[in-house]
């Protein structure tokens, strides 16, 4: 909602210093029109959203244990996802940031891929990989037994593989922001790489990482496409917020109206809550 | 502290500004694209038919009505049929806030009912076809399925459609026909959907449209359940108040009904009105 940048340069007493005068004249008109355009064309929408909500059943319709169901499915799962793609995110964005290999850009690449495509054929793509006739899926089916479309580990890892890039991306580009020759000093005064990485880089950079756990938590709360397509639609075990609104967009438009509602307020308390504690931070 | 740490924290927050831009934009990749062309012709009241029609329609009528576009196209040079294929509620909801279409084209009355009572049809919606359920399973059914009450079974995993489309209305009605239970592992949000996780053999079987196994060929094989008989869809199709291109739109619900396009969708499994 706030742009980063604007509240991290703010809030940031080290960097600021003599604060830069306004240009005279106020903002150029080339350049106010459009960024009002740009403003009311954000907003926009979601004002539109309230005013058209049916206030007056929205009680009703939020007290059906439909929508707490997908609600605090769509919870657990976003959490869940997030701390999947810090377990493995994190070191990944390190490897990224730290160690020089060959193919490291095509690599870096690869890792952004799910951020630019179509979450449906994120879903097509673990269908193949993880499904029960997946690639993988076919083999962790026949040894554990274990299938995971139609289950919520399934939206989880849906989830997890469109968001995690977000996350990647953050603390991968905070790592490389962050002086390494505190790692160095580190190893140099005998403790080992993984020890310097656990005690010196860890808190070093754990606003970036908390940042980018927002933005992935945020990502995965929102997921449609995938989750739809790799987990189905279940109540309670694969419905998801963002399903049960396409779903009753279908049939009920105010229901719809009204969960839209419920994943807005969530995503503003969620990010007005975080954002003087962590996104300033960085 | 120095320039260049600011200029990396500056570029940090850029990224970071990036970042939230691309989640914006990939949060709504995933809706579906109903409604995205624009009818560039404006019906010209002369006999000779031109221009794009735009035909909203239910997902299980893609294979049959893509002939028909070909048949269509050919009998009116100059015009072009686009198609937005999808399950009927959505497809209904979209008419109803606006999207551009001449022919709406629906899987069941109800759907079309919604159209109608927003005052967006022109004229009586007309029953064109009927389509019977039909249970998808695994080629060469490994599970040995041969009725609904199969299904039920515990650790078989069956999709249906949601309750919301047209499908998954009709396969409760036969399952309620016959009093019986079915917990499905996920409810479908369009027929082809359905189908689709039986031909990628993610589930054993799905309750679909007749018409949608004969198309899925060797992929899935069908098993008849007489309970189908009771809960037969008619498909309803009617003109659209807003259509861009009102003459092309009536001929091509002619085309439909007549005879060579009743068998075009006979050949795809349909039944008569």
């Amino acid at each position: 909602m706030t742009p980063p940048d604007k509240t991290g340069a703010a809030a940031d007493p080290r960097t600021s210093g003599p604060r830069r005068r306004r240009a005279r004249g106020g903002a150029p008109l080339p350049l106010l029109l459009p960024a009002l355009i740009g403003l009311a064309f954000l907003v926009l929408p979601l004002v539109a959203l309230l005013i058209r909500a049916p206030w007056r059943s929205i009680p009703e319709l939020l007290t059906s244990p439909e929508v707490w169901q997908a609600l605090k499915l769509s919870l657990i799962c976003a959490t869940a996802a997030t701390a999947v793609s810090l377990v493995i995110g994190v070191p990944l964005a390190w490897l990224l940031a730290r160690v020089e290999f060959p193919g490291r850009g095509f690599v870096r690449a690869l890792v952004t891929l799910p951020l630019v495509l179509p979450p449906v054929v994120g879903g097509v793509a673990l269908l193949m990989a993880l499904g029960r006739n997946g690639v993988l899926g076919q083999w962790l089916d026949a040894t554990f037994g274990i299938t995971l479309p139609f289950t919520t580990a399934g939206v989880v890892l849906a989830e997890a593989f469109v968001a995690m890039p977000f996350l990647v991306i953050s603390v991968e580009g905070t790592l490389r922001a962050a002086d390494p020759r505190y790692e160095e000093a580190a190893t140099t005064l005998g403790a080992s790489r993984f020890t310097a990485f656990r005690r010196v880089t860890l808190p070093l950079i754990a606003p970036g990482i908390a940042a980018g756990a927002v933005l992935a938590w945020a990502r995965a709360l929102g997921e449609f496409g995938a989750t739809i397509t790799f987990a189905g639609n279940f109540p309670d075990r694969t419905q998801t917020m963002p399903l049960a609104v396409y779903l009753a967009l279908q049939n009920d438009p105010d229901a719809a109206i009204a969960l839209s509602l419920v994943l807005l307020a969530v995503s503003i308390a969620v990010l007005a809550g975080l954002r003087d504690r962590w996104m300033t931070a960085s | 502290m120095t320039c260049s740490a600011r200029r990396t924290r500056r570029m940090l927050q850029v990224t970071g500004a990036g970042a939230a831009a691309l989640l914006a934009l990939s949060a709504c990749s995933s809706s579906d694209s109903a409604g995205k062309s624009e009818s560039g012709a404006s019906g010209s009241s002369s006999d000779k038919l031109s221009g794009e029609v735009t035909v909203f329609a239910a997902a299980s009528l893609k294979e049959s009505f893509t002939t028909l576009k070909k048949e269509f196209e050919k009998e009116h040079p100059g015009t072009k049929v686009t198609f937005s294929f999808g399950g009927s509620d959505s497809l209904a909801a979209g008419i109803t806030s606006g999207a551009p279409a001449d022919v709406f084209a629906a899987a069941s009355p109800k759907t079309m009912k919604t159209v109608t009572d927003k005052g967006d049809a022109v004229g009586e919606p007309a029953t064109f076809i009927r389509n019977q359920l039909e249970i998808a399973t695994l080629p060469g059914n490994p599970d040995k399925v041969s009725s609904l009450k199969d299904l039920t079974k515990s650790g078989r995993k069956v999709v249906l459609c949601d309750k919301t489309v047209p499908c998954g209305s009709a396969a409760q009605k036969a399952l309620g026909a016959s009093h019986l239970e079915l917990t499905p592992v996920s409810y479908e949000q369009d027929v082809k959907s359905a189908l689709n996780k039986v031909v990628l053999k993610e589930a054993d079987a799905a309750v679909v449209y007749k018409t949608d196994v004969k198309a899925a060929g060797d992929k899935v094989e069908g098993v008849e359940f007489p309970e189908s008989a009771k809960a037969i869809n008619d498909y309803p199709i009617a003109r659209l108040k807003n259509a861009k291109n009102p003459d092309a739109a009536k001929a091509f619900i002619a085309l439909v009904r007549s005879d060579k396009g009743q068998r075009v969708l006979n050949q795809a499994g349909f039944l008569k009105p």
